[in-house]
């Protein structure tokens, strides 16, 4: 199956182009999916100036910034798997996804961790908040991003996953470097949308004084 | 009303400068588009197939009149644009001595109230030729304020105030229009504009109306929800006092600076945060939830009627 | 016979299994005449409760929900869906020289998206419907309608994931797939704007679905987003929802100007005038579309500025608009001009979309909306881009690659006389409608002062005049698949590589691979005979 060419295209290297592309086209529209939201941010801070900057100190700082540090790490390691295929080093290449979905997961567990304080805390938007109506739209944005951005990500530790399984056998149509590529990219944009979900969350608000 | 009219009567003084407006680009289109079916008609007519004209050199593309027809609409557009939009600036920019009638909106009602207290549903008595202006804001959903008559319409949106004014031109009685879908009874909510005689209204005014106006009420409100508390000139604690404030210019703890309006007042009660005075703590406590449209609007009317610039 | 796309295999499974770009179509076609039906028969009910002035046909809340079915039918089942989906499935791989799209699994999964979310949406309408307006604006959507809002939105959301399947195989094929020598400068206009509409349904609709999803958490969770009341803010949905939905007019209506941009040529025998100018000017309205949303809210309490700044950029869009008008009439010029059935669709489409474009004017003038706004003037004025642009010129393209998709030829009096009768229609049901709304009747309205009952009428007659030019292309189209005389592959002399392969088209499109070496739209009207 390795390498082999779908009866509409006329190439290996028009397939690889096509993937990759589709792979970008639709990653343009998954960060629309995520603009009402942006929008929704930079619209509450322009009407709840007040709301969000206070409620924005409630977040959690350091589980965020340990969150940004590992989601980055994990990144480098899907770096390493895409080119350690590429050049070949197929077991390498395995054991950077390995790392790679670990420190996903480690990423989600410290999420889970902070959902729970918040939720505690009574930072959550509706009945029994803690928080004024800025600052429950805040929080709303939050969990709606933050839970967005989550869902992602374990979408990426399963697709992660599936590769390092499926490349014990090099028959596997996952197996070929083109395909890692692309799910590689899938991967970085998960990586890119939390950094900008890090300081729209954790930053702003606190700067502001 | 018989026979087929473009545009409904003109009863208000905005009305004719927006008709103005109409007139010239029904003009400017209406020509352009007979232009067009002119051509199309006879393009068709003279190159259709087998007819003897002459068909040498077809052009595919002729650069000079490419841009031609893009440069000309482009100057035509900019014309309109600013026209438009300084009659539409018009709209939003009420003169300082318009007389305030208050609007609540509500699935199906509109409920006015004018300042010596004077209620009504579904109907807005107005003098002809003294400008009125409407603070306007809705109990439930999103309703529209429109007078076709008058060539005003205006969004009622719950949680803010939006406000519209005009001046009637000429007695009688005209449309009112909720014009934004609200509901079962959307087109229902409708009701008529009667604008009299300044004489008239004045009577009508008169008869029926309670002892207290609005501003009385308001002063009555201001001290039962507590403002007085606090906001009274003979308070002992530190806050805004609150004569003369509409119309004045406020400067906030966060450097900005705005003008004091009815909206400024409300969101200052409701969303008391929003807004701070420069050299205060923003110690007050909200009273969303407490209060209701039609009281506030009376405490507004009270502060306007301890004086200030309008 | 030779083997080609429709008998390739008969049975039920064959089809709902395929892979083939051009039975994806006729499986989209289906469907899409099915909803554009139901829509019909929406607003064949509201024109004839309008027939009078007092509501006395349907209840009030039952006529809320007739508008809200029509808009939300023809808007996301049909109109939508209808060019890109439909035909320009069939049409963007045979255009290009394609085998396929580059995604056929993607395609076919669409499809079946696009039904799962019509599904829910119908059930939601035999359940007692939905009353919040095609626009589902709030406060009202959220915590006032009593209706079944949350299931409409599901199945909208589900629609919308449909439509960026689409966009996304079409930007794909037509980035990489495109045959030897068919440079971006060689393609036809029809590719040129499905593939500008494919960038705004990529771009736009996850916009749609996530401000929906919204919508539907308030409504669930009664948490403020939308609702003041809540700490919410309407107009932030207001924002969000024509974010998308005008760019959404252009999805609607981008592919009908490529399709004008296929047939006057055709029937002119002559090269499109412009070509150029016509595929920046298609990429211009994507673009500048994206830019306009605000003109929407002139009257909602927006900031006064962000209504000039929208004003400014809607008269701008508005130019590229008039390019597209001018170079389709002076692409007749020195023609050598035919009058088959495509060629009236597609002049009525100029005519149409002229005035509908121009009256768009009105809108886009500050002072002039905030009269016309949410009156009967806008439903005429959309209606003239929507039915009188996107429709007819869908039915033009209909009848165009008729041959092409049946194999069989349409009886072209049958053609001509049903494209004659839509247009005056059409023309009937809704000039009227410009009038009520510059005397000011307001829309979505089920009873309205008697003085407007004049041109109500008038505007109810055009409709039935308008349900029986629609239903007329049904009954003869149907009728020429077994009776119909059999096409060649070029029945129009046309100049697009569809037409280089025979009618019906084999399964894989071309026997050979075509390779492009003429200039796009290479027509002639003198009379040299163009390759058949």
């Amino acid at each position: 199956m390795n390498g082999q060419v779908s009866p509409q295209f006329s190439s290996l290297g028009q397939q690889n182009a096509a993937a990759t592309l589709g792979m970008w086209v639709f990653l343009a529209t998954e960060l629309m999916f995520f603009g009402p939201l942006f929008f929704g941010d930079w619209y509450g801070r322009l009407h709840f100036p007040l709301e969000f900057a206070a409620a924005s100190r409630h977040t959690d700082m350091v589980l965020g910034t340990a969150n940004t540090a590992i989601l980055l790490t994990s990144s480098f390691a899907m770096a390493n798997a895409v080119e350690a295929l590429a050049a070949g080093r197929r077991t390498t290449a395995r054991a950077m996804l390995v790392a790679t979905a670990v420190l996903g997961v480690a990423f989600l567990a410290v999420k889970g961790l902070e959902w729970r304080h918040d939720w505690q805390g009574h930072l959550f938007p509706g009945r029994g908040s803690f928080l004024a109506n800025g600052g429950q739209l805040f929080f709303l944005l939050y969990f709606a991003l933050t839970g967005l951005h989550a869902v992602h990500l374990a979408i990426g530790i399963v697709l992660v996953l599936a590769f390092a399984l499926a490349m014990r056998h090099d028959t596997s149509a996952l197996a070929e470097p083109g395909r890692l590529r692309v799910a590689g990219l899938y991967w970085h944009f998960v990586d890119v949308v939390w950094i900008f979900l890090y300081p729209i969350l954790y930053l702003v608000g606190r700067a502001a004084g | 009303m018989t026979g087929i009219h473009l545009l409904p009567v003109e009863a208000s003084s905005l009305a004719g400068r927006v008709d103005a407006v109409f007139l010239a680009v029904f003009l400017i289109t209406g020509l352009v588009a007979l232009a067009i079916f002119a051509l199309v008609v006879f393009f068709a007519l003279r190159y259709r197939q087998g007819s003897p004209a002459d068909r040498s050199n077809p052009p595919a593309n002729n650069r000079v009149l490419e841009i031609g027809w893009v440069v000309t609409p482009l100057f035509i557009f900019l014309g309109l644009f600013v026209w438009a939009a300084s009659r539409y600036a018009d709209i939003y920019r009420p003169p300082a001595d318009a007389m305030p009638v208050f609007v609540v909106a509500k699935q199906w009602m509109w409920k006015l109230e004018h300042p010596n207290g004077r209620r009504e549903i579904d109907e807005l008595h107005v003098p002809v030729g003294r400008p009125v202006r409407l603070v306007m804001t809705s109990q439930d959903v999103i309703h529209s304020f429109f007078v076709p008559a008058f060539r005003i319409k205006q969004d009622v949106v719950p949680g803010r105030y939006t406000s519209l004014w005009f001046t009637a031109t000429r007695a009688g009685e005209y449309h009112l229009f909720c014009a934004e879908y609200c509901g079962s009874q959307h087109a229902a909510m409708g009701g008529r504009i009667v604008a009299m005689e300044p004489a008239a209204f004045a009577r009508w005014l008169a008869q029926g109306s309670p002892a207290v106006g609005m501003a009385a009420r308001g002063l009555e409100l201001f001290r039962r929800y507590g403002c007085s508390g606090c906001h009274a000139r003979e308070s002992s604690v530190h806050a805004p006092k609150l004569e003369g404030l509409l119309g004045r210019p406020v400067h906030l703890a966060d450097g900005r600076s705005l003008v004091a309006d009815e909206a400024y007042v409300r969101d200052s009660v409701l969303l008391p945060r929003k807004d701070v005075v420069a050299g205060f703590e923003p110690i007050m406590p909200s009273f969303a939830g407490q209060i209701s449209e039609e009281d506030l609007m009376a405490i507004i009317e009270y502060i306007r009627s301890t004086g200030g610039p309008s | 016979m030779e083997r080609n796309y429709l008998t390739a295999g008969y049975s039920l499974k064959s089809w709902l299994t395929t892979r083939d770009h051009k039975r994806i179509a006729l499986l989209y076609l289906a469907a899409i005449t099915a909803f554009f039906f139901i829509g019909g028969a929406a607003a064949a009910l509201i024109r004839l409760e309008l027939a009078t002035a007092p509501g006395d046909l349907v209840s009030a809340d039952t006529y809320n929900r007739l508008f809200t079915a029509h808009g939300v039918i023809m808007v996301w089942l049909f109109l939508i869906p209808s060019i890109p989906s439909g035909l320009g499935n069939f049409l963007m791989p045979l255009m290009i020289g394609a085998r396929d799209l580059a995604f056929p699994r993607l395609n076919l999964l669409s499809w079946y998206i696009y039904v799962a979310g019509g599904i829910m949406i119908l059930t939601a309408l035999f359940l007692g419907g939905v009353d919040t307006g095609w626009t589902f604006y709030t406060p009202y959507s959220t915590l006032f309608s009593n209706s079944h809002v949350v299931l409409t939105l599901l199945g909208v959301f589900v629609v919308g994931f449909s439509s960026i399947l689409t966009g996304l195989n079409f930007i794909v094929t037509v980035h990489t797939m495109r045959a030897p020598g068919l440079t971006w400068f060689r393609l036809p206009l029809f590719v040129w704007a499905n593939y500008a509409t494919s960038l705004i349904l990529v771009l736009a609709t996850p916009v749609l679905a996530m401000t929906l999803l919204l919508v539907g958490i308030e409504r669930i969770f009664q948490v403020g987003i939308f609702d003041p009341a809540l700490g919410g803010d309407p107009l932030l949905f207001q924002h969000l929802f024509w974010f998308y939905s005008h760019p959404a007019v252009y999805i609607m209506v981008l592919p009908a100007m490529g399709v004008a941009s296929e047939i006057i040529p055709c029937f002119a025998r002559k090269r499109v005038f412009g070509y150029r100018f016509m595929a920046y000017a298609i990429l211009g309205i994507a673009v500048i579309g994206f830019l306009v949303w605000g003109h929407h809210m002139f009257v909602s309490g927006q900031a006064m500025y962000a209504s000039l700044a929208f004003s400014l950029l809607s008269f701008l869009v508005a130019i590229p608009s008039a390019i597209k008008v001018f170079n389709w009439t002076a692409t007749l010029y020195k023609g050598s001009i035919t009058f088959p059935a495509p060629m009236l669709y597609a002049l009525g489409f100029v005519g149409l979309f002229t005035i509908g474009g121009l009256t768009g004017l009105y809108l886009a003038s500050l002072a002039l909306d905030v009269h016309l706004t949410d009156t009967y003037f806008v439903v005429a004025h959309f209606h003239y881009i929507m039915v009188g642009g996107s429709v007819m010129a869908y039915l033009g393209a209909v009848h165009f690659w008729w041959p092409k998709i049946s194999g069989r030829l349409y009886p072209e009096t049958w053609g001509r006389v049903a494209a004659v009768v839509i247009f005056f229609g059409f023309n009937l049901t809704f000039f009227p409608q410009y009038l009520l709304g510059a005397q000011g009747m307001p829309r979505r309205y089920h009873a309205y002062p008697p003085e407007f009952t004049l041109l109500n009428v008038l505007s109810s007659a055009g409709a039935a005049l308008l349900a029986v030019g629609y239903l007329l292309p049904l009954a003869y189209l149907a009728w020429s698949v077994f009776r119909g005389q059999r096409a060649t592959g070029n029945p129009w002399r046309a100049t697009g590589l569809e037409w280089q392969t025979p009618s019906p088209p084999p399964p894989d499109n071309f026997a050979e691979p075509p390779v492009v070496t003429r200039e796009p739209y290479d027509y002639s009207p003198t009379g040299e005979e163009i390759r058949q």
